[in-house]
């Protein structure tokens, strides 16, 4: 298993484009992705869980990668993240 | 007569159909068969998502490129696992039918989002109702219950319209639009724009005023809206539509004729730009180049900041559209009434004196120059200018320079093609900068007058404040020897001056500011062809003394009249 902790830079958090974005991103692949915000965790590949998380400008955020290809899903979230600044 | 905000003009005379969306709870039932269900829920979703692929595909082919980013949002709720996994644990556990579990498991999420205390997710709620609306009529086999029922032309009468509903809309059948909410930036006001239809937005209470099949009159250039009126009043309307349309006519066939005056002096057409239909329409109208291209509209309504990539890519769409025709691009103007969430500029007290523009560029560098980095990249693809707004000393401009020079070196350090000569100029809208014309003429390659806010600075006048609206005047004397100042000063130094302003393109407007030497005109691509009229009937001579008595009246009044009178 793989872990990310980052810290949002998107003014508005993880809503409607941003979070469009890190779903797809995660969706392609196999390994079960889930998001976690003080203590509360939802599944990465769900737009409604990630919704329901409201993360906001400046959270934190633990994502947890397991699987096969979890090391591919690591590079493509830091990719997303890189190109689109979101953390 | 009911009054709303003009958001697109026109006159449309037609029958009304009012919109009003009624939600109905599916009715919970019990069923036997779960699997049987589970399928008959799948087979639903199928259909929608298909529904939907259509949509997107169509918004695609339309160039609704915001329209189809939010069908894209709805096409992921349907395939939301947790949500499918709701729905399914639903039907398996408490043996309900599909459509009640759909609306439970989706009123499980609404009800978590409109308790959030941030606005941007309490919106998202409107995304989950819409998402139901899609499937619904799959499950209950109503797919004849269409949700826009329009059987022949008609004016559409909304609360407001999302991009998810007009995306659905046979906007062939639409004359024109009213709504209750929005503004002239609302989606609405946008797309009836886009499709050349009348719309007033903003009409308290009217889908309760107006039944269907309500003889309506919406004249979308006043902002008016008149119910069951008079035949007389009918055939007045419709006097004036058909002239409205003459007259459109005739001007499409200045099309392909040169800008140019009857002594045979050709003045630069410009048009100004800022959504991506407007670039459409420019190249329809025949512009003979972009004289301003607003960056704001890639900043707003969304969330995040537009990357260096996706700014490239517009900025190149445009240069390559325009085929080697001039392109005046301004970096961003925000701020003042302006605003981008992305950004989150504080609430000033006095906004359009305060941060915004390229004060805010020049402070916020990272900003600026991804901006830079994106035009000096796209400057390869054709005929590029970059233009810096609100600059109300040198010391700015240099600034700014000093900044693109370095973007332009680090780009070709990293051995990037970059084009060979780009221009640099203002924006000149503050009164400072036309008083001190003399001295930026001799640092920058072009001026371009924005007139709107070169009144409102030099005469003191919040222009969006109506109980001060008279005194804002493009005929006042001191905004005209402003003008005549910086085209004086630019021609003396031999730069571009041109003018991108409302007044630009006010036909009333246009021999004077020939006379005054300008030849340069950047204007809306709907004002195009008004204005290219009026150039051709212009004799440059004549224009000139025509200018410089009336440059002796000492009232805005007086010229006002002068002009009127001395047609």
């Amino acid at each position: 298993m793989r872990e990310l902790t980052v810290t949002i830079k998107t003014k508005t958090g993880l809503h409607a484009r941003p979070a469009a974005l890190l779903v797809n991103t995660v969706s392609k692949g196999k390994s079960k992705v889930t998001i976690e915000k003080n203590g509360k965790e939802a599944n990465l590949k769900s737009l409604l869980g990630l919704l329901s998380l409201g993360v906001e400008e400046n959270d934190t955020v633990t994502i947890k990668v397991d699987g096969k290809d979890e090391d591919e899903i690591i590079a493509a979230l830091s990719q997303c993240a890189k190109e689109n600044e979101l953390w | 007569m009911y009054t709303g905000i003009p958001a697109s003009p026109g006159i449309a005379i037609g029958k009304a159909l009012v919109l009003t969306k009624k939600k109905v709870a599916s009715e919970k039932k019990t069923v036997t068969d779960v699997t049987a269900e589970k399928n008959r829920f799948h087979q639903a979703l199928n259909a929608a998502k298909a529904k939907l692929d259509q949509l997107i595909g169509q918004a695609y082919a339309e160039q609704q490129k915001e329209t189809a980013a939010i069908l894209e949002t709805h096409r992921l709720i349907l395939e939301d696992p947790d949500l499918l996994a709701k729905v399914e644990t639903e039907i398996t556990e408490k043996k309900v039918n599909a459509e009640f579990a759909l609306e439970k498991a989706l009123g499980f999420y609404i009800e978590l989002l409109a308790g959030s205390d941030n606005a941007y997710f309490q919106e998202r709620t409107a995304d989950l109702k819409d998402v139901l609306s899609y499937v619904n009529p799959f499950l209950t086999g109503e797919e004849e219950i269409d949700p826009f029922p329009i059987k022949g032309k008609c004016i559409l009468v909304a609360p407001e319209l999302t991009p998810s509903d007009t995306a659905r809309l046979p906007l062939n059948l639409v004359q024109g639009f009213i709504t209750e909410s929005g503004g002239p930036t609302s989606h609405t006001a946008i797309i009836a724009r886009s499709l050349e239809l009348p719309a007033v937005v903003g009409v308290a209470r009217i889908t309760a005023e107006v039944k269907n099949d309500d003889l309506l009159i919406i004249d979308g250039g006043e902002g008016t809206v008149l119910v069951n009126p008079a035949p007389e009043t009918v055939e007045t309307y419709r006097k004036k539509e058909r002239a409205l349309r003459a007259e459109r006519e005739a001007l499409s066939a200045l099309k392909n004729a040169p800008a140019r005056t009857k002594d045979g002096k050709t003045i630069n057409l410009l048009a100004n730009i800022g959504e991506p239909w407007e670039l459409t329409k420019a190249l329809e109208y025949g512009a003979d180049g972009i004289g301003l291209y607003r960056t704001e509209y890639l900043f707003m309504n969304r969330d995040t900041l537009p990357t260096e990539e996706e700014q490239f890519e517009a900025y190149k769409e445009v240069l390559t559209k325009m085929e080697g025709k001039p392109v005046v691009i301004r970096t961003l103007d925000i701020g003042g009434d302006k605003n981008v969430p992305a950004i989150g500029l504080a609430p000033e007290s006095n906004p359009f004196l305060g941060y915004r523009a390229i004060r805010l560029c020049l402070a916020d560098r990272n900003l600026f120059v991804t901006q830079l980095r994106a035009l000096y990249r796209a400057s390869v693809y054709g005929q590029l200018r970059i233009m810096f707004p609100l600059i109300s000393s040198i010391e700015e401009y240099r600034s700014a320079v000093k900044i693109a020079g370095e973007v332009r070196l680090a780009l070709i350090k990293e051995g990037r093609q970059i084009g060979c000569h780009v221009p640099l100029g203002i924006m000149v809208e503050v009164p400072s900068v036309a008083l001190l014309a003399d001295v930026f003429a001799k640092e920058v390659d072009f001026f371009s007058i924005g007139t709107n806010d070169l009144i409102q600075y030099t005469l003191a006048v919040d222009r969006m404040n109506e109980r001060i609206s008279h005194l804002y005047s493009p005929f006042h004397p001191a905004v005209l020897r402003l003008i005549k100042m910086v085209i004086d000063h630019a021609r003396r130094e031999g730069i571009e001056v041109s003018m991108c302003g409302e007044m630009a393109g006010d036909p009333r407007l246009t021999r004077l500011l020939i006379g005054l030497g300008l030849q340069s005109f950047s204007v809306s691509p709907s004002s195009l062809w008004t204005v290219k009229k009026e150039i051709m009937k212009v004799k440059t001579k004549p224009a000139k003394t025509f200018a410089r008595k009336v440059l002796l009246q000492s009232t805005a009044a007086e010229i006002k009249e002068y002009i009127e009178t001395k047609a």
